[in-house]
C-alpha cells in the first residue's frame, strides 16, 4: 500500500486490503438477494455483522453520505464501501455487484412485458402490485419521517416541497433547488453554535 | 436505435433528481417518459415502476425496462447506465472528500436542511404514482392494508407485493 493511501485511509481502509473479485462477490450477493426494498439493512447485516469489515459508527457515515447525495442508497453505498475497502476497482465491483441481478431481472421483466399475448395478466397483477407498492413506499418514508423529522420548520419543507409538485406543478428541478435552498439557509451554520440558542431560551424565559 | 441519445438524455437528468431515493424524481419522470416522448402510457409507467418494487437489488433498475421496452436490450444497458454512472461518480467524489468537509460549517447546513425537502419529494412522487395506482375501493385497500402491516410488522414486504400480484390476477383484469 503506496504511503498516499495510507495517509488518506479511513479507519476502514487500514484494516487487511479486500480484494475487488472478493467485494463483488458480496455485493452480488446482496443484489440478488435483497428483496423487498430496504437494501439499507441488508448491507449492515452483511458488510458489518457478517464480514466485520465496517463498524456501525462507520456504516452510519456511509448512510448519512448517501441519503445527502443524489442517486440511491444501494448503489452509493456500494460505492462508498467498495472505495473504502479497495479503492476505485472495489468501487466499480460493488457497484456491479450491486447492479446486475437487477439489470437482468428487470430487463427480463421487459421482455415478458411486451410479448402481447401476456400482457392482459402482467396487467392485472401488476395493477395490485402498484396498489401494494404505494403501502410500502407509504410506509417506508413514514418511518424515516417520524425518525428524522424535527420541530416546525421541517414540517414547512416537507410541505413546501409536496405543494410545489402536487399543487403549483413548478416539477422537480425548481422545486429541489427552491425548498432546498431556503431549507438549507434556514440551517445556516452559527458563528458560535451554542450561544444563539442559549440566547434565545433565554429570550423564551424572559417572556414567562 | 435512435432513441439511445434521448434515452442517455433523460435517465442522466433523472438520476440528478433522486434525492434521497428514486420517488423524488417520479413527477419529473412520468413528465419526460410520459408526456414529452410518449414511451410508456401512464399505466405502464405506473406497471414498470411496480416491478422494479418487485426486483433485488436496487429498485430503479426498472429504468432498464423503460430502456428495454422503448429500444431492446440496448436500450436497457444505455437507460441503465446513463441513470446509475453518473452520480456514482459524483458519490465517489464526495466520498473521498467527505472527511475533509467535516470541517465546513455548511456541511451539516446541507444535511439538516436536505432532509425534510428529500421527504417532501418522496411524498410529492408518490402522491404522484398514487393518483395512477389506486382506481378504486380495492386497489385502496390493498395499499392501506400493505401500510399498517409494513408499519407495524417485521414481515418482508416483497410478501406483500406478492400479495398484492395474486390479488390483482384475480380481481382487477379488464
Amino acid at each position: 500500500m503506496s504511503t498516499a493511501q495510507t495517509a488518506a485511509a479511513s479507519p476502514a481502509a487500514s484494516k487487511t486490503a479486500v480484494s475487488p473479485l472478493e467485494i463483488f462477490v458480496t455485493f452480488l450477493i446482496i443484489g440478488a438477494t435483497s428483496f423487498g426494498g430496504g437494501v439499507v439493512a441488508y448491507l449492515r447485516d452483511a458488510l458489518v455483522a457478517k464480514k466485520k469489515w465496517f463498524d456501525d459508527v462507520e456504516f452510519l457515515e456511509m448512510t448519512s453520505i448517501s441519503n445527502t447525495l443524489p442517486g440511491l442508497n444501494a448503489t452509493n453505498m456500494a460505492i462508498l464501501a467498495g472505495d473504502r475497502l479497495a479503492g476505485w476497482l472495489g468501487a466499480t465491483g460493488a457497484m456491479l455487484g450491486m447492479c446486475l441481478p437487477a439489470f437482468i431481472f428487470m430487463t427480463a421483466a421487459g421482455m415478458i412485458y411486451s410479448e402481447s399475448h401476456a400482457r392482459p395478466l402482467a396487467s392485472a397483477a401488476l395493477r395490485g402490485v402498484a396498489a401494494a407498492a404505494v403501502g410500502l413506499i407509504a410506509a417506508t418514508w413514514f418511518k424515516i419521517g417520524k425518525k428524522s423529522l424535527r420541530g416546525f420548520y421541517d414540517a414547512v419543507f416537507v410541505m413546501a416541497a409536496i405543494l410545489g409538485i402536487n399543487y403549483f406543478k413548478w416539477g422537480v428541478p425548481i422545486t429541489l433547488l427552491a425548498v432546498g435552498a431556503v431549507a438549507i439557509f434556514t440551517y445556516r451554520p452559527h458563528k458560535a453554535p451554542e450561544q444563539p440558542a442559549q440566547e434565545q431560551e433565554d429570550w423564551i424565559n424572559s417572556l414567562h | 436505435m435512435d432513441q439511445l441519445p434521448a434515452l442517455a438524455r433523460v435517465f442522466a437528468y433523472l438520476s440528478l433528481l433522486t434525492i434521497g431515493g428514486g420517488m423524488a424524481a417520479f413527477p419529473e419522470m412520468k413528465v419526460l417518459i410520459v408526456d414529452v416522448h410518449r414511451w410508456l402510457t401512464a399505466e405502464q409507467l405506473t406497471h414498470v415502476y411496480s416491478t422494479g418494487q418487485m426486483s433485488p437489488g436496487p429498485n430503479m433498475m426498472m429504468v432498464a425496462e423503460v430502456g428495454y421496452l422503448v429500444s431492446g436490450v440496448l436500450g436497457a444497458l444505455v437507460a441503465a447506465v446513463a441513470f446509475f454512472v453518473p452520480t456514482g461518480i459524483l458519490t465517489f467524489a464526495v466520498g473521498r472528500i467527505w472527511e475533509r468537509l467535516a470541517n465546513w460549517p455548511w456541511r451539516d447546513s446541507i444535511q439538516k436542511g436536505l432532509g425534510p425537502v428529500a421527504i417532501g419529494l418522496a411524498v410529492a412522487g408518490l402522491i404522484t404514482f398514487g393518483k395512477t395506482a389506486i382506481t378504486g375501493w380495492l386497489t385502496l385497500l390493498v395499499g392501506v392494508i400493505t401500510f399498517v402491516l409494513v408499519v407495524r410488522t417485521k414481515i418482508n414486504p416483497v410478501f406483500f407485493i406478492l400479495g398484492g400480484a395474486v390479488i390483482g390476477l384475480f380481481a382487477l383484469r379488464q
